[in-house]
């Protein structure tokens, strides 16, 4: 591992006060943000929610979020040195940490 | 906590790649109600939408090809355990699937109003469509996905992650499901079921999978009292891309580069190394994919891997020029990645990448459960101990159609009398547990990951499948006392806990199957008993009995 990623990510469920978590994560050079995020799971806290499924290849845009204000894919942005600021989508209905509603509404259970 | 929610349809779905949306439609088109649930969202959370490259089909236009042809090629590949029937439907209705799917305008690649057919490996002929560029499986789902949209009688729900099946005198009633948003038990009442779960290869280390990928079909129709077979047949790809980590690319992007330049495989002092393993990679891409995979993890072992454990792979002798032609805005893609393949090598590896074996089913995708059904890769049979490239995406489409339709003749011959009852067990289950992990589930993931890998992996010994199966079978006792609680919105510490009860269940089948089977065949190869033994030309059928995993033998069907 060669460098080290500062990851400051919004975290709580709908309806709670949101609190901001940060992560010292390593990194070799080229691994995405998603990398980051599976990282934390695996060796930091488990509970992190986070939502992906194809992990490479790009074609599930499951993992959008905003990175430094932007809107873009977890999976193809890279992790550099330095702090990367991570939040839920702000226009999607929040399920928890960086989960949001991305589903088509009819294609939402309801209730 | 509030009232589980309930469902009803005449027909379930569980699961939305090719086969779960073709077995959607053809229900409804049966004048069925369908709900079609998946685990991530609607058309995207598996192996269809990521599927790149080819879909074998024998079309008989202008007399190039014939179903007999492609019949003939699956079986040999198939290297004896075909089922002859369900093999045999996968050719004969491959040509009416795809020229349905070519109505629905998914835009299969044309020349002079011709479909343009590819060569691939174990095809006597040119025999694969494709839609273009690299476009194969975004264009099959999307066009699943707005036909599924104009039909009024199917539900689609996505985020509902199923695990149960429910069952009411042996037979399947519908399933109970975790509401992944609302992290709440649903259950969906229906006169039949039909899986379509997809495969298991996110259970190794190095795999092409989605994260929905786990083999839930396998554990769900396991548990209902169906038959798993040919589970030990877990196909390899040879040339998984490794390092350095490229985003948005699928790491089994180097095959076509392969075909068109060559490309040399090298070991991590550079020297060439396939020769030593009785074939030959001068430039030309002829080495097989049982001798690449064998070699390149044999180097590793022997300390002459890459340094991520592989090999390198090099078009460091190609030109710009040539590699603009073969790979086209893939090329770009590299650049942005960082990579220019006239300088440098990248790392590969074999990577799991598809699963033979599944649940068993007669050619009418019937399992042995009433009114229980499976297709696409759920399903085992078609492909016996090897499968042909763009055999899977035709048998996702010809099963789904199939399945589709029997689960809707057996949902219109039953009256429905579904009660709460059937499904009270598995909410409780899921409702009970604790409030937070002590444990780090997603963690345990992937350590059992890396035992499947390396004990379960391309080639295998008794001591270490028995190894593996220790470590499974000794977690899974353990996973009921640390289960976290359903009811958080978005639970991904209970999602990881409910796929490591999966990975558990499901690698004990491809472990123990491989344990039993002492011989090498096809995707098997067992480094203590090399080479095909005819005595060995046989089917297991896998089956819970008393909760102990039962392993039979039975012959390949005539
Ligand atoms: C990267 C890649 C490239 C490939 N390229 C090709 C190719 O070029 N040609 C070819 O023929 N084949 C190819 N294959 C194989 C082929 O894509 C698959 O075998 C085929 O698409 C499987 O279709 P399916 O509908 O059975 O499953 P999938 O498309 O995998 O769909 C299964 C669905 O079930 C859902 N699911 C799983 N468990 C549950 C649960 N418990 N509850 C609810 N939903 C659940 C998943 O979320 C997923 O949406 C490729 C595979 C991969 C991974
Ligand atoms: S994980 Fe699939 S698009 Fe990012």
């Amino acid at each position: 591992m060669s460098a080290s990623a500062k990851l400051v990510i919004r975290r709580g469920a709908s309806g709670e006060p949101p609190r901001e978590e940060t992560w010292d994560v390593p990194f070799e050079p080229g691994q995405s943000v998603l990398d980051g995020l599976r990282w934390i799971r695996a060796h930091r806290d488990p509970t992190l929610a986070i939502r992906y499924s194809c992990t490479n290849a790009n074609s599930c845009k499951e993992c959008m979020v905003r990175i430094g204000g932007k809107t873009v894919y977890a999976c193809i942005v890279r992790l550099r040195a330095g702090t990367m600021k991570i939040e839920p989508l702000p226009n999607k209905a929040l399920l928890r940490d960086l989960v949001t509603e991305i589903a088509p509404p009819d294609e939402r259970l309801g209730g | 906590m509030a009232l589980p929610q309930c469902l009803a349809a005449d027909v379930l779905v569980i699961g939305s790649g090719g086969a779960g949306m073709y077995a959607a439609i053809e229900a409804a088109r049966q004048g069925c109600s369908v709900i079609l649930a998946d685990r991530s969202l609607i058309g995207r959370g598996g192996a269809t939408v990521m599927a790149q490259m080819t879909v074998a089909v024998a079309l008989d236009e202008g007399g190039l090809d014939h179903p007999e042809h492609h019949y003939a090629d699956t079986l040999s590949a198939g290297r004896g355990l075909c089922d002859p029937a369900i093999a045999r439907l996968l050719c004969e209705e491959g040509p009416a699937r795809i020229r349905e799917m070519d109505g629905w305008g998914v835009g299969w690649a044309r020349e002079n109003g011709e479909f343009k057919r590819a060569f691939a490996p174990g095809h006597d002929r040119a025999r694969c469509v494709y839609v273009d560029f690299l476009n194969t499986g975004p264009a099959v789902s999307k066009t699943l996905r707005a036909q599924l949209n104009r039909i009024p009688e199917i539900r689609r729900v996505g985020d509902l992650l199923v695990s149960a099946l429910a069952l009411r005198d042996g037979e399947c009633v519908g399933a109970t499901a975790l509401h992944l948003s609302g992290g709440q038990p649903v259950s969906i009442a229906a006169d039949a079921t039909v899986l379509a779960t997809g495969g298991l290869t996110r259970m190794y280390r190095r795999n092409s999978a989605s994260a929905n990928m786990m083999g839930d079909g396998y554990a769900l129709a396991l548990a209902a009292g169906a038959e798993l077979i040919d589970m030990e047949f877990v196909q390899f790809f040879p040339i998984g891309h490794l390092a350095p980590r490229l985003v948005g690319m699928d790491p089994i992007m180097w095959d076509p580069f392969r075909y068109k330049l060559g490309g040399r495989l090298l070991n991590g002092r550079r020297e060439e190394f396939i020769h030593r393993y009785g074939s030959k990679d001068d430039g030309r891409y002829v080495v097989t994919r049982d001798v690449a995979t064998y070699a390149i993890i044999k180097e590793a072992e022997a300390g002459r891997g890459s340094p991520h454990g592989g090999a390198w792979l090099s078009f460091e002798h190609c030109s710009q020029a040539e590699l603009r032609a073969a790979g086209g805005p893939v090329i770009d893609r590299l650049a942005a990645n960082g990579i220019d393949l006239t300088k440098q090598a990248i790392e590969v590896a074999p990577i799991a990448h598809y699963h033979m074996g599944g649940v068993r089913v007669d050619a009418t995708m019937a399992t042995r459960v009433p009114g229980l059904y499976a297709a696409g890769e759920a399903v085992g049979g078609a492909n016996g101990a090897n499968r042909l490239s763009g055999n899977a995406i035709t048998e996702a489409l010809v099963f789904g159609r199939v399945a589709g339709k029997s689960a809707a003749g057996h949902a219109r011959r039953k009256v429905s009398k579904v009660d709460a009852s059937v499904f009270a067990k598995e909410e409780h289950r899921l409702a009970e547990g604790r409030a937070a992990p002590d444990f780090n589930p997603a963690a345990m993931v992937e350590e059992l990951q890396s035992v499947m890998q390396d004990d379960v992996g391309p080639f295998r010994t008794q001591a270490g499948l028995e190894r593996a199966l220790g470590r499974l079978r000794a977690l899974r006792a353990e996973l009921p006392s640390v289960k976290p609680a359903a009811g958080e919105a978005y639970d991904t510490a209970l999602a990881d806990w409910l796929d490591l009860c999966t990975l558990t269940r499901v690698g004990e089948c491809v472990a123990a199957a491989a344990l039993a089977r002492s011989e090498s065949r096809g995707a098997h190869q067992r480094e203590d008993f090399p080479g095909m033994d005819p005595q060995w030309a046989f089917n297991q059928a896998l089956s819970l009995a008393g909760g102990e995993l039962r392993i039979e033998s039975s012959a390949v069907p005539a």
